[in-house]
């Protein structure tokens, strides 16, 4: 078997590996349970499976998931910025940003996503009239009903991104803290602006800590845009229950929403995975820019 | 070309240079030696103002580091002048300090381009001509990670030319090297001299302080001890803790 090393034949591990019957037994037990419990809803009488598959690609619920993804692609990308403004702000060395951005992250962690829901669909009984002007002259830039101004999408949009905002700050902040401080002063060494090192030194490192729980904030985000039932967005969960107000089949349609809140985050994975190879080059991670690069060298010679 | 005059810098209570004076003409080497804790790198973070000194001045050229001087009123510096004065002064780290995401060609073409505003072309036709200068021509491609210690050492040395800078500061540049991969990056430094670069050089290497410097400075608890030509300080050392220090590293 091994030419190189005859005299060590007899030593070679040649073993009966270690048997795990149990793992079998509680395998085949599991999928006993899950087969019951799939076939109590498929049997059930109570649940009109023609109910689910006449909804499940309705328009209306076809539309309401579309628009579940433009809230958690726009408010995670508006989220992504202000975070990574507020986190900047945090690890500035000026005290008044510093306030800023903890009192900004300590306030929005600090109260329930739902009640700043509300709040910001309420805001035009607070001031009925937004107004541009110039101060103590009555020189008015702009002039309109805030209703008009903030649509209940707004209201919606506004609430998840500067609450999300909020949590992605102490991530991306994190992520800027992991980088070595080494870098930093080799960027200044070389003349570097802060701003400079932190736009293309720090943050693409930070990248690679920051995309993990990121994924996680959005996959949290796509869920949370349900909340906006409160104030009536007409995306995924919202349309499902105005649909089973109408028909009565709640549970269906709860099945429907769910089935799209499952394929879209099934989904979002793809994305997360190409960012964490993308910002992952230079680092061995699976599948980056580095092994690339090894496997171009070997074709080129 | 460099002028420090009496440069203190403490931390908190404890005094880590204690008045500093030397001085380093166009096209000379000087090696900075003595034991760790003699602030001998600190120091030297002190030229490009890594480090804020507590008292005394520092030129580079005609610049006062980190200040401006009106009369007897020194001024704080913006940190845009600060990176501005820092163009012209290279450094070299002892854990070389790579940008990990770039690729060593990247990371020799990223501050010309973005900092000193040449254009791509350009800066790569320098960084290629640079990492060949190093003896790293085949690696222009590869990320830091794929290199060894002295190969990513010779690339940071690179990055730090492509700057032009007028005086290039090393600090303890091969103290991190596995010992066979040292002669390597030695063998750059001792090219770059003969070219007539002005260099400071915090180092172990007392071969290599003492065939290519023309100054040779011993300190030892945040004091100068001993300074002169490598044949005095290295060969007949006048002070015994400059004598202590060699007979312990030889």
């Amino acid at each position: 078997m091994s030419n190189q090393t005859p005299s060590n034949d007899h030593y070679e591990i040649v073993a009966k590996p270690l048997r795990h019957p149990w793992r079998i037994v509680a395998a085949v037990a599991l999928a006993l349970v899950l087969a019951a419990f799939i076939w109590s809803l498929v049997s059930a009488k109570t649940i009109n499976h023609d109910v689910i598959a006449q909804y499940l690609f309705d328009p209306a619920i076809l539309r309401g998931a579309g628009l579940t993804v433009v809230l958690t692609a726009a408010s995670m990308i508006i989220a992504t910025a202000l975070a990574t403004l507020m986190a900047v702000m945090k690890l500035s060395e000026n005290v008044l940003l510093r306030v800023i951005a903890t009192g900004y992250i300590e306030f929005f962690r600090g109260t329930p996503l739902l009640l700043q829901i509300v709040f910001w669909g309420y805001l035009g009984i607070i001031y009925p009239h937004i107004t541009f002007g110039i101060p103590f002259t009555n020189v008015t830039i702009f002039d309109q009903p805030t209703s008009t101004v903030i649509s209940s999408f707004t209201a919606g949009l506004i609430a998840l991104s500067l609450n999300e905002a909020a949590y992605a700050a102490e991530i991306v902040r994190a992520g800027i803290l992991s980088v070595d401080k080494g870098q930093t002063e080799a960027a200044k060494s070389l003349g570097m602006s802060g701003g400079y090192t932190m736009r293309k030194i720090v943050l693409p490192q930070a990248m690679r800590v920051i995309l993990p729980p990121m994924g996680n904030e959005t996959i949290s985000m796509l869920k949370s845009t349900s909340l906006l039932q409160v104030v009536a967005v007409a995306e995924l969960y919202t349309t499902a229950n105005q649909i089973s107000s109408q028909n009565l089949a709640q549970i269906e349609l709860l099945v429907v929403a769910g089935f799209w809140y499952l394929v879209m985050n099934t989904i979002l994975g793809f994305p997360q995975r190409y960012l964490e190879r993308r910002f992952g080059r230079g680092f061995d991670v699976p599948g980056s820019a580095m092994t690339r690069t090894a496997k171009a060298d070997r074709n080129a010679k | 070309m460099v002028r420090a005059l009496g440069v203190r810098k403490s931390y908190g209570k404890n005094e880590v240079l204690k008045s500093i004076s030397l001085e380093v003409k166009q096209g000379e080497v000087l090696c900075l030696l003595g034991p760790s804790g003699s602030g001998k790198s600190t120091f030297l973070r002190c030229l490009n103002h890594l480090e804020t000194i507590d008292a005394g001045r520092i030129y580079v050229g005609e610049h006062l580091i980190g200040y401006r001087q009106v009369g007897d009123v020194l001024h704080e510096l913006h940190p845009n002048e600060i990176a501005l004065q820092r163009r012209g002064i290279g450094m070299v780290f002892q854990r070389f300090n790579l940008f990990p995401h770039l690729t060593a060609l990247e990371n020799v073409i990223e501050a010309p381009i973005g900092v000193a505003g040449l254009d791509k072309a350009a800066a790569t036709a320098r960084g290629k001509a640079l990492l060949e200068k190093v003896g790293l021509a085949d690696r222009a491609y590869h990320y830091p990670s794929q290199l060894s210690g002295g190969q990513q050492q010779r690339v940071a040395i690179a990055r730090a030319l492509a700057m032009e800078p007028a005086v290039m500061l090393f600090d303890e540049p091969t103290s991190a090297l596995d010992p066979e991969l040292v002669g390597d990056v030695l063998d750059v430094m001792r090219d770059l001299a003969k070219t007539g670069m002005t260099m400071i050089v915090v180092t172990h290497e007392i071969g290599f302080a003492r065939e290519v410097s023309d100054t040779v400075v011993f300190m030892d608890q945040g004091l100068v001890v001993e300074a002169g030509a490598p044949a005095d300080v290295l060969d007949n050392p006048q002070h015994e803790r400059t004598k202590a220090f060699l007979r312990s590293v030889l």
